[in-house]
Parts: structure tokens; sequence; C-alpha cells
């Protein structure tokens, strides 16, 4: 029901009205519309009733186990949340003067110093305000060193076929082409195709490290190795940072940039469309080209680097310096764990994620990787389910959501066929991750047993099967009476 | 999973059909609606287009993914179908009657897969 639908004519909240409103006799008559605007017209407590029924019917991290993990979003602590509001952050105009906001601007500029100390960089900018604008920003700070040194010839960029799509979108964006390489069985990338894709026109490489298929590139050194070996630059996407946390770093890999998604590992609030933060860390030799403003510290006074600190930066990401809201809640997290807590983030992360899969796989279910050591994440295919029963990975899916499960992503990565891709992130007790494995069972047991009833689930839930079709073609979310 | 075998094939999970007026239909595998899942939107070249083999041609989106069509072989775009268009829920309930354009080759054919070249390929995909 929309809160359309309980709209009364007349019907009002007094205790919501404005006390007075500005009467818009400056605008020109032709602006002004003639009709009032469609709203509801409802009381408080109908408003209250309403959204409150629409919160209980959410699925989210808040009511149930959530295995898409950091991929989508981590257990946000409610400090940051209480902290990052405080009135003196939420009150600041973004073109204060840095005298009056030394506490908010030494916050970012801490920000910056720990995650430069937790992935091994040599300098961080908090601007892109999104993941993708991160990746953006690295690339096109690859294309400015390139340029920089006369060495135009440089026009492709390699990615391993296990990426994320937003790697050869940006690639493209920045005006590149795409080299693909493949993985070898094992989920690593192809290193003798690596040895053939670069050359002289190589102006640097994607990975994402662990990949996309949960696991660890065994060769990483050798891979940017090569790379380097061929002139173009090693970039690091941080997708999967929560598995390596503080244990390891792509600055001491050699990387020559990284993006983070704040969202993914530092625990800020995501999905629905953000706001998101994306900053990027780079070597010493693209440090010049950071995207600005970024916070530097001069004895202790802390201030926005502009162009003229520094002239050959790739330029600025938006208005102002980045999704403020956002960096001050990474920041309260960077400061809760400290460098031990971060590193025990990583190990739970890993530990979380290979006890679920060696209790899955003990259940019966099919491991993509069996051989490999689970990092954060990992991928059980329900190919052979499939063949058996008919029963799909989407089929499984929506099974698990009766369960009281969230399910897990499904279907990518796009080269493992019917997969689940599980992700239990570092906060979950061993007896939730022990309830997640029984209803696994059950529901492949369901699915050998009675797999009509698989495929027509949930069954407990307000909305059956959403008509995904419908929803495509005839996307139409406005309500008329 | 159904591959006619008096069609051609390409890796890329495009068939082809030689028509009798010497231009070809093309379509997307039973394989490839499957593993799209269903259709909502495709976008074919327009009439008259000259096509290099290979070359990114029209567009199938499914509720999964958007997915590039690529031209089996060089040639001019000679007819397309306006029903599929309409209606892409087709390609999932007729995927080898579901033609999507019609190609008047400008060379001979090569590097086409027979059904059963297709079939092994499909196999070494899946690994």
């Amino acid at each position: 029901m929309l809160i359309f639908e309980r709209s009364s004519p007349g019907r009002i909240a007094r205790a919501q009205v404005p006390a007075d409103t500005a009467a818009p006799d400056d605008l020109p008559a032709d602006q002004l519309r003639a009709d009032p605007p469609l709203l509801p017209e409802c009381s408080e407590l109908d408003v209250v009733r309403h959204y409150t029924g629409l919160s209980r019917k959410n699925f989210s991290i808040d009511t149930q186990f959530y295995p898409l993990g950091s991929c989508t979003m981590k257990y946000n602590p409610r400090a940051c949340n209480s902290l990052a509001m405080l009135p003196q952050f939420l009150a600041r105009h973004p073109l204060a003067d840095a005298d009056t906001g030394q506490g908010f601007l030494t916050s970012l500029y801490e920000l910056q110093e720990m995650l430069k100390e937790v992935t091994g960089m040599a300098a961080v900018s908090l601007a892109p305000m999104a993941g993708a604008q991160g990746e953006f920003a690295g690339v096109a700070m690859i294309r400015a060193y390139h340029e920089a040194r006369g060495d135009a010839a440089r026009d492709e960029i390699i990615i391993p076929d296990a990426a994320h799509g937003t790697n050869p979108a940006t690639a493209i964006m920045c005006g590149y082409q795409v080299k693909e390489i493949p993985t070898d069985r094992q989920g690593n990338v192809d290193l003798e195709a690596l040895r053939a894709a670069v050359g002289p026109r190589t102006a640097g490489l994607m990975l994402t490290n662990p990949s996309t298929l949960g696991v660890f590139e065994k060769a990483i050194v050798e891979i940017q190795r090569i790379v380097h070996a061929a002139g173009g630059l090693s970039y690091y996407d941080g997708a999967n940072l929560n598995a390596i946390l503080a244990r390891v770093r792509p600055g001491d890999m050699g990387f020559d940039v990284i993006h983070m998604n704040l969202h993914k590992t530092f625990s800020t609030p995501h999905g629905g469309g953000g706001p998101g933060a994306g900053p990027v860390g780079v070597s010493e030799r693209l440090k010049p080209y950071l995207p600005i403003p970024y916070v530097l510290s001069e004895r202790g006074f802390h201030r926005w680097a502009e162009e003229a600190d520094c002239p050959e930066s790739i330029g600025r990401m938006s208005a102002f310096g980045g999704n403020m809201g956002v960096l001050l809640r990474a920041f309260v997290y960077a400061r809760m764990l400290g460098g031990e807590g971060m590193r025990r983030v990583a190990e739970y992360a890993s530990l979380n994620a290979g006890y679920l899969a060696a209790e899955l796989m003990k259940a019966g279910f099919e491991l993509s990787f069996p051989g490999r050591r689970a990092s954060h994440e990992f991928i059980v295919t329900l190919k052979g389910l499939k063949d058996e029963t008919g029963v799909t990975a989407m089929d499984f899916a929506k099974r698990l959501l009766d369960y009281g499960f969230h399910a897990p992503t499904t279907y990518f990565p796009l080269l493992v066929p019917e997969c689940l891709l599980i992700e239990p992130t570092e906060t979950e007790s061993k007896e939730t991750l022990d309830a997640f494995v029984a209803a696994m069972v059950a529901v492949k047991r369901e699915a050998e047993d009675r797999p009509e009833w698989v495929k027509s689930a949930p069954h407990a839930l307000p909305v059956r099967r959403l008509d995904d079709v419908k929803a495509a073609r005839e996307l139409d979310v406005v309500w008329r009476p | 999973m159904s591959i006619p075998t008096e069609l051609q094939y390409t890796k890329s999970h495009e068939w082809v059909r030689q028509e009798a007026d010497g231009s070809l239909s093309v379509g997307i595998t039973h394989h490839a609606q499957e593993l799209l899942g269903d259709m909502v939107f495709v976008e074919n070249p327009v009439l008259g287009r000259m096509l290099a083999a290979g070359e990114e041609c029209a567009v199938v989106e499914s509720v999964k993914a958007a997915s590039d069509i690529y031209a089996p072989v060089a040639g001019e775009v000679v007819a397309v179908n306006e029903a599929v268009e309409a209606s892409p829920e087709r390609i999932n309930q007729d995927p080898y009657g579901a033609w999507m354009f019609r190609i008047r080759p400008s060379g001979e054919l090569s590097g086409l897969l027979d059904a059963t070249a297709y079939a092994t390929h499909l196999e070494t995909e899946a690994r």
C-alpha cells in the first residue's frame, strides 16, 4: 500500500504545518502553477503507521543475516553515525574558513593518514565521491603520468576477465582500450596471457585482489612486476580490502594506485544509491596528480590543498571536498578500531568465510575453488543441483528468504555458472553462521525432495516473485488516483 | 539444450541461418537466452548498415544484463525483425525462430562453427 492510498481529502497533521510560509509573490505569474501538487493528505498517526509498517517489511542487516557482506555494506556501528552527527560537524558550512574548522579538517587529515598507513601508499585524497569516481580518478592519474612524460603511445589497460564491470567501464571513460586476460583454473590471473598482453601500448593493469572469485592472487608481486617492466602502472581495485586490512598492503606489493570503497571496508552507509566515498591512494610518482582538494598539515594547522598547491592535479571531483558526512563516519570507524582492530577485522572476516566454506562443503555443497583458502568470501556453484532438480541459484536464493536469511549475491561473478557468492563479514557470530548452514542444507534437501516448492518461493514474505520483465519494460513509479 | 544441426554458430553464441535469397538470419542461441534470462529489450542495427565481421551491432537486454551482439560475418543489414523488438520474450520462447536481423554477406563465410563444434565450445566454456 502506498501512502497516497491512505490519503483522505482535508486530513492534515497540524503539528507539522510550518508556522509561517513564504508567499512566492516575487515569482513571475507564468511560472506559478495553477493546480496544487498531488500530495497525500494524512494524519500524523497514519504516517507513523505507514512507515513503521514498511520498515517491518524490510530485509536488512539490522534484522537478518546478510551474506552479501562488504560487497554491499558491512554492519555500521551506531557510534560512527552518532559521532559524525555532532552539531559541530553537521552545522558547518563547506566554505567556512580553515580557522574555524580545525576539528573537522584534522579529522579528515587523520583519516587520510590512517588510509595511507593501512594501504601502504604514499598519499591519499578523499575527494572522490564514490567507488566509481575513485576508479576514474585513479586511471585519470595513470593517464596524466604517461602524458607528463610524453609517453603518448600507451592506449591500453589490461583487465582480467574476473574483474568487476566497473573496471573496463572506467578504462573506456578515461579514453583507453581494454585488453582482457583470462583466469586460470585455480582462479589466478593467467601469467602467460599477461606476459603476452603487455607491451609498449600498456598504460596499466587494473586488478582486484582478492579477486571477485574470492581468492588471493598467488603471484601478485610477479603480476605487478610484469606490468612495471613493460612501462605500465598498476592499479589495485580495493573492492575486497576487507580480507587484507592491515595484513598485507598494496603499497608494499608495489602498486601505484588504489581506490577504497569506504562502505565496503570502513563501514559507512551504502545502498539506496549513496552517498558514497571512494578515496584514492597513490605511490610517490603519482602524488602530483592526486585529485583536489585534500587536507594538508602545516605545523599542526590543517587546510585544503587547492590548485595553487598542486598544479599537476587531475582536478576536482566535486564542488566541495567529497561526501563529508560519509568520510567522518569512516574516520570514527577507523579511530575506534585502530591498527590492531583493523587487523582483527581482516582475520575474523577470513576466519568466518573459511568456516562457512568448510561447513558448507562438509554438507555437500560444491565450492568453485575447493583447493583454495577463502579470502573474505567464497563461491558455491549450484550447477549440479540445477542439472539434477531444475532448481536455479535464483530459486535457492528466494527460498533462503523464507528461512529468514538475506540471499547472498547471485550470478556474480559471471565466470561461475549458477553461483552464490557468500560473504559473512567479521561481525557475525558462530551461532549465526551455523544457523545459515542449517538453512542452506534445508533448502538443498527441499530442492531434491520437492523442487516445485523451492521454484515458487518465497512463500512467507509480503511479496512473492516480482515481475522483473514488467519492472524493466514498464518502469513507471508515478502514482495516479 | 537444443543446438539445431542445420544452423551455424559463433563462439559469442549467435546462430546463423542461410536463407533462400542468399541472406543470413542472425539470432542468439538457446544457451545464450538461458544464461541471460527473461529478455526485456532488443536493439537492432539500422537497415543498410555495413558491418565488419565481429563488430558490435546489436544489444539484447535481459532482467540480468545487457549484452552486445556481434556480426557473425561482414555484410549489409538487409532486414530487421521488428516483431522481436516489440516482444523480446520471443527470444526466450523460441530462440531459433526469433531471428533479430538479416545480413547480405559481402564475402565468403568463414570462422563459423557447426552444431558439433558449438556443443564442444559450450563444454569448454563450462570447464
